[in-house]
């Protein structure tokens, strides 16, 4: 399995993740516009940004006293690449399918 | 005559929803049959190496179903739903749910439409709670793909 889809999965994998990462599809964030949208402290949503960051899915930069958070990953890529997979898997259940269908008198 | 039978996957941007659009050389009464009979359904639905068993199966109007997929190494994959309405060689709405996640209960739509030459359109609509149950619908085969992407290169290299 890709290590880099099973990490950005796994990172995904938490609500609160997958809250950020949708709303940095927007624009840019800081740390602290981030953590007004939940009810988490700043420290919580540090963590999360890193957990994304290390599954390649968000980068970060310092601008004087604000963090901000970027969105490296273009999402509806990843979700490509999962629909492809489910298509795959559909596919030959639709083969198994037609083999079943042949074999009806 | 061989045609190259493809299946199509569109996920919804607006819904979290997947359709999923396939044609078979088969008329719509038999591919609606293979839906509804219970010795069809498990000689094709789940996974090529899993071993399907069924608990319940009732499909009428009402009626409901729960069965098992069993792997190799004898882990069990539990599903469950409800038939909503069973409308003979047209059309079959059932509720659809992965054990261990219950509470997102999928709607799906199975649409069968008679093609000319004895063929059929069976069209998918499947209807998830949330953005992120379909998204995990979506990513759950990943594995099972390369695990099977795997058997086919085998059966390339064999």
């Amino acid at each position: 399995m890709d290590d880099e889809l099973s990490r950005a999965f796994a990172a995904l994998a938490d609500p609160i993740r997958r809250d950020i990462v949708a709303r940095l599809t927007a624009d840019d964030m800081t740390v602290t516009e981030l953590a007004a949208h939940h009810a988490v402290s700043l420290q919580a949503v540090s963590k999360h940004l890193r957990v994304l960051e290390a599954a390649g899915l968000i980068s970060r930069r310092r601008d004087g006293q604000q963090r901000w958070a970027h969105l490296e990953v273009d999402v509806f890529d990843l979700l490509t690449g999962w629909i492809d997979t489910y298509r795959r898997r559909a596919e030959l259940r639709h083969q198994r399918l037609d083999d079943v269908l042949r074999r009806q008198p | 005559m061989t045609t190259t039978l493809q299946t199509t996957i569109e996920a919804d941007p607006t819904v979290p929803a997947i359709r999923i659009t396939r044609e078979f050389d088969a008329p719509p009464s038999a591919v609606f049959r293979a839906h509804v009979d219970p010795v069809l359904v498990v000689q094709w639905l789940g996974p090529r190496r899993l071993t399907m068993t069924v608990q319940h199966w009732d499909a009428r109007t009402g009626g409901g179903y729960r069965y098992t997929h069993v792997g190799e190494d004898g882990t069990e994959h539990h599903f469950l739903g409800s038939f909503h309405e069973i409308r003979p060689d047209e059309r079959i709405v059932q509720t659809f749910a992965y054990v261990p996640f219950a509470d997102q209960v999928a709607l799906e739509t199975m649409t069968f439409t008679e093609l000319p030459g004895g063929r059929c359109r069976l069209e998918g609509f499947s209807l998830c709670g949330s953005f992120e149950g379909r998204d995990a619908m979506l990513a759950s085969g990943m594995d099972e793909g390369v695990v099977q992407g795997y058997e086919r290169l085998d059966e390339v290299l064999s």
